[in-house]
């Protein structure tokens, strides 16, 4: 009886209540609501009291979901969402105003400008790997350039998503930014409705799925991707501090769950033995003897990816290449941080992003031919990373590979870096967001002309003959004295 | 066994693996070369134009070679200035960090250009391509065939053969270069063949720019204020109507929104206009260019065949259907469920929608779906800032028509 209850009450979201729930929001954003300077200052700062007031609970949901170090939920999470809105509370005024654009002689007397006006309706869909990050720093975006937004965190990440729900709920304004749990189902239903920009988060499977939907609409995404993000390590620099930059920007995001965590290293033959006893000594250092028993590192998010991660481990030819870690634990999720030398080129850890603790380490006999085993290796990844002192090298990175951010002597930190734009290329995504780039993925750019009557220029206008053709193409030109002959043959013909 | 096509991208890829398009001199190199095409062959191009569209060599000039000419040349000044690396502010945490945001290349590029502005269409877009550093497959619209038969014969004459190409064709090639993986496509059309071609992009995540169209309007508002400014307005509405390929473009005024009281005034300025820059009837019309082919023509006749449309013409409506032409026609008042005020109408038929108030027509523009421009013709401030905050569209000028396009730098 209780069962047959419960299956009345809940309610199905599909494709029309989808169609009702953009409708709403479009008829919120109509109003002009979400347009004006106050709203949006409202929004931004319910949304940091909402980060302030509930920061443990945030912490309790990604240690459910993810069993996140609290360390890294407050900085990674937390307080990055909480500049965010700093950020776009600070400098919003500024970035709604228009730009003027320079005109040019031929439409004198003209002025110019360039106007940023909310798209409209917005839909963001987001990942599970940092689940209010990847949730509301797009929507910190959507708000500031005055959108009404529907979210749609990852059923991946149920405590989370949850929670999310339930604070927008009671901080945000309702009537223009909206919840929608899920999944696929759900998703689906989402994604057939027209809206005015979607921003995913993922993988480029789904990827292909949300940008097909928006084509029917013609409306542009934002898709925020993957890749293989490899790490370039030099000789003659300093190891101990780079050994502990790579391991913070992989075991230290969400243990190698993160899509600009390092994936791959390319040393030289001669350095990798430095590089691996590097690794074990810092290592130990960071989790101790026993990382499984180490509170620093979060689990693997289920048994699908936990599977995944030990069928790449598993694989003949790749097993034997464990140099450091190889540690499981099932029941836990947990698989310790797993160091390999030089597994072949072809196996599956090297040609599937990782997305976990594994670590391979690729020699080659000069460190320059790292580029080309970059190039080889298929799609642009989101991020890669060069350890060097070497400026040949450093500028040769800079204008050799192609990906969606290049970071020198760090892993990952590039993320913070608000007037850094961040975003994929190629198989790593299209478009991008973070500081002001946010607020320009979410705008429409609307070019605006202002012209008076005077200075009407007659040889626009037929009868078209070869007098106005010249004096057109002297003007065209903006060849002063062009213009003077041209008007001088006209006026003496 | 690869088909010619697929050897031709391959190429293409190869050139640009290899770095071959990626120094500023290539790039500048290519860009004197195609400004030497242009100029060469000026009164070939407005031969083309002339067979596939009956363009004259003003409207050619002006719409075409001459935008052309100075996009290269105002490409070629700024290149090294767009192609360097951009300072980008660290925040003192990361002291003593460096950052910069490094323009780079995308790859292989797919551009498809239109009929109405062959020329521009095909190569502005070739022009951005190539100052990025990127190989190009252009693939010219057959429905003006001079046009695209110039292209492909005339550029690999200047260009580089190995970094750009020129492919003939139709719609089934169309159909199966979108099946290949690109690293950009640019496509000018119509939002129908825009909507697949984002649907193909989206199998392999290429990004596309997609320029498409609408129903631009003109709100006008400056027939009561000084009988030249009534004319200059008129002027510009008939020039931007009916001079860019005979409304055949995607920022042609579509349709006029004017005060009901206004309404004869507007159309005796508009029909004197339209005698003086064309002539006095379908037989004497000049200083136009014609409907690009029959499926057009028959498409546009159409429109008319609704008698409660055809009821609504106050000015020409003759047609010439050996000729292709179709002489500017005035509508007062079409109804508003009519296939002419729903369709884009490209085409030179040119509707006035009366409004009891002119601030009506702010209703009425976001009713419909948003245009690529918006014309107003005002000099009402407030109006003006109500017209930019409370609709959307591609662009919004104020005064006047086509220039944004023409003159934009």
């Amino acid at each position: 009886m209780l069962m047959e209850n419960k299956a009345e009450n809940k309610a199905v979201f599909d494709a029309e209540s989808a169609k009702e729930v953009v409708k709403e929001l479009r008829d919120s954003f109509v109003t002009g609501k979400t347009k004006s300077h106050r709203w949006r200052v409202t929004q931004l700062k319910a949304m940091l009291k909402m980060l302030d007031e509930n920061e443990p609970q945030i912490v309790a949901a990604l240690r459910d979901d993810l069993s996140k170090p609290e360390f890294e939920s407050s900085l990674y999470e937390i307080q990055m969402l909480k500049n965010s809105c700093r950020l776009a509370l600070k400098e919003m005024n500024h970035w709604m105003m228009p730009e003027k654009a320079k005109t040019s002689l031929t439409t004198f007397p003209s002025s110019a400008e360039i106007v940023s006006e909310p798209l409209g309706v917005v839909l963001v869909i987001s990942a599970w790997n940092y689940p209010f990050l990847l949730s509301l720093d797009p929507v910190v975006g959507a708000i500031s350039a005055g959108n009404a937004i529907v979210l749609k965190p990852s059923e991946m990440a149920p405590a989370s998503s949850s929670l999310i729900a339930k604070l927008v709920a009671d901080y945000l304004d309702s009537s223009c930014i909206k919840v929608v749990e899920g999944a696929v189902p759900e998703t689906s239903a989402l994604l057939e409705q027209k809206w005015d920009k979607i921003l995913y988060t993922g993988n480029g499977r789904v990827a292909r799925i949300v940008m097909a939907a928006a084509a029917k609409h013609l409306t542009p995404v934002v898709l925020e991707l993957g890749g293989k993000s490899p790490v370039i390590v030099d000789s003659n620099i300093n190891l101990k501090v780079a050994t502990r930059r790579i391991i913070a920007g992989k075991w230290g995001c969400n243990n190698g769950q993160a899509c600009i965590s390092p994936d791959y290293i390319i040393t030289t033959k001669d350095y990798a033995t430095k590089l691996v006893d590097s690794f074990k000594c810092e290592l130990e250092r960071f989790y101790g003897k026993d990382p499984l028993e180490s509170k620093d590192l979060s689990r693997i998010v289920n048994s699908n990816h936990f599977d995944r991660l030990s069928k790449l481990m598993d694989e003949e030819k790749v097993s034997s290449k464990i140099v450091h870690g190889g540690q499981r634990n099932e029941k836990n999720l947990q698989i310790a941080p797993t160091i390999f030398l030089d597994v072949p080129v072809n196996s599956l850890i090297m040609k599937e992003e990782i997305f976990g603790p594994l670590l391979p380490i690729i020699t080659v006999d000069k460190v320059e031919q790292s580029f080309d085993l970059i190039h080889s290796s298929g799609g642009k990844p989101l991020a890669a990373y060069l350890f060097t002192n070497n400026k040949k090298l450093k500028r040769k990175f800079v204008e050799t590979v192609s990906a969606g951010g290049l970071v020198v002597n760090d892993t990952a930190v590039h993320l913070a870096i608000h007037s850094l734009p961040f975003g994929g290329v190629g198989e790593s995504g299209m478009g991008s967001y973070h500081g002001k780039f946010s607020f320009d993925a979410f705008s429409h750019k609307k070019a605006v002309l202002y012209r008076g009557f005077a200075g009407d220029a007659f040889l626009r206008y037929p009868p078209y003959t070869p007098g106005k053709l010249t004096l057109l193409q002297a003007l065209l030109s903006g060849s002063i004295v062009g213009i003077i002959r041209a008007l001088l043959g006209w006026f003496w013909a | 066994m690869l088909s010619s096509m697929e050897k031709s991208i391959a190429e293409l890829r190869e050139t640009f693996k290899n770095g071959g398009t990626k120094s500023i001199s290539w790039r500048k190199s290519q860009l004197k070369a195609l400004l030497q095409l242009i100029n060469q062959n000026e009164d070939s191009i407005f031969k083309a134009l002339d067979q596939d569209l009956g363009k004259s060599p003003v409207e050619s000039y002006r719409d075409e070679v001459g935008v052309l000419k100075k996009s290269v040349t105002y490409t070629l000044s700024c290149l090294e200035k767009w192609v360097a690396p951009k300072k980008a502010e660290v925040p003192l945490l990361f002291f003593p960090a460096k950052a910069e945001v490094m323009p780079q290349p995308l790859g292989v590029v797919l551009i498809f250009s239109s009929w109405n502005f062959p020329f521009t269409l095909a190569l502005d877009p070739l022009i951005g391509a190539i100052s990025a550093g990127n190989t190009v497959l252009l693939k010219p619209s057959d429905l003006a065939p001079a046009c695209m038969s110039f292209l492909v014969e005339t550029i690999p004459k200047y260009l580089d053969n190995k970094a750009v190409k020129v492919l003939a064709g139709g719609a089934d090639i169309g159909e199966r270069l979108l099946q290949l993986k690109w690293d950009k496509i640019f496509f000018t059309g119509s939002p129908r063949v825009g909507r697949l071609v984002m649907a193909a992009a989206a199998k392999h995540l290429t990004p596309v720019t997609l320029e498409l169209g609408g129903k631009s309007p003109a709100i006008v508002d400056t027939l009561s204020t000084t009988p030249s400014k009534a004319k200059v307005t008129a002027k510009r509405i008939v020039g931007g109507k009916w001079g860019p390929c005979t409304g055949q473009a995607c920022i042609a005024i579509d349709y006029v929104l004017v005060e009901e009281k206004l309404a004869s005034t507007l159309i005796e300025l508009l029909k004197k206009t339209i005698k003086r820059f064309y002539g006095e009837n379908i037989k004497s019309l000049k200083n136009i260019s014609r409907i690009v082919n029959k499926h057009q023509f028959q498409r546009l006749v159409n429109l008319l065949k609704d008698p409660n449309v055809a009821d609504s013409i106050v000015y020409g409506g003759s047609v010439d259907e050996e000729k292709l032409v179709i002489e500017p026609t005035i509508l007062l008042d079409p109804p508003l469920d009519s296939e002419i005020m729903s369709e884009e109408i490209f085409g030179p038929l040119l509707p006035i929608i009366t409004l009891k108030n002119i601030e009506e027509s702010i209703d009425f523009i976001n009713s419909k779906s948003n245009p690529l421009v918006i014309y107003a013709f005002t000099e009402d401030d407030t109006f003006k800032k109500r017209i930019l905050s409370e609709t959307s569209s591609g662009t919004v000028t104020f005064n006047d028509s086509m220039v944004q396009y023409r003159y934009s730098i």
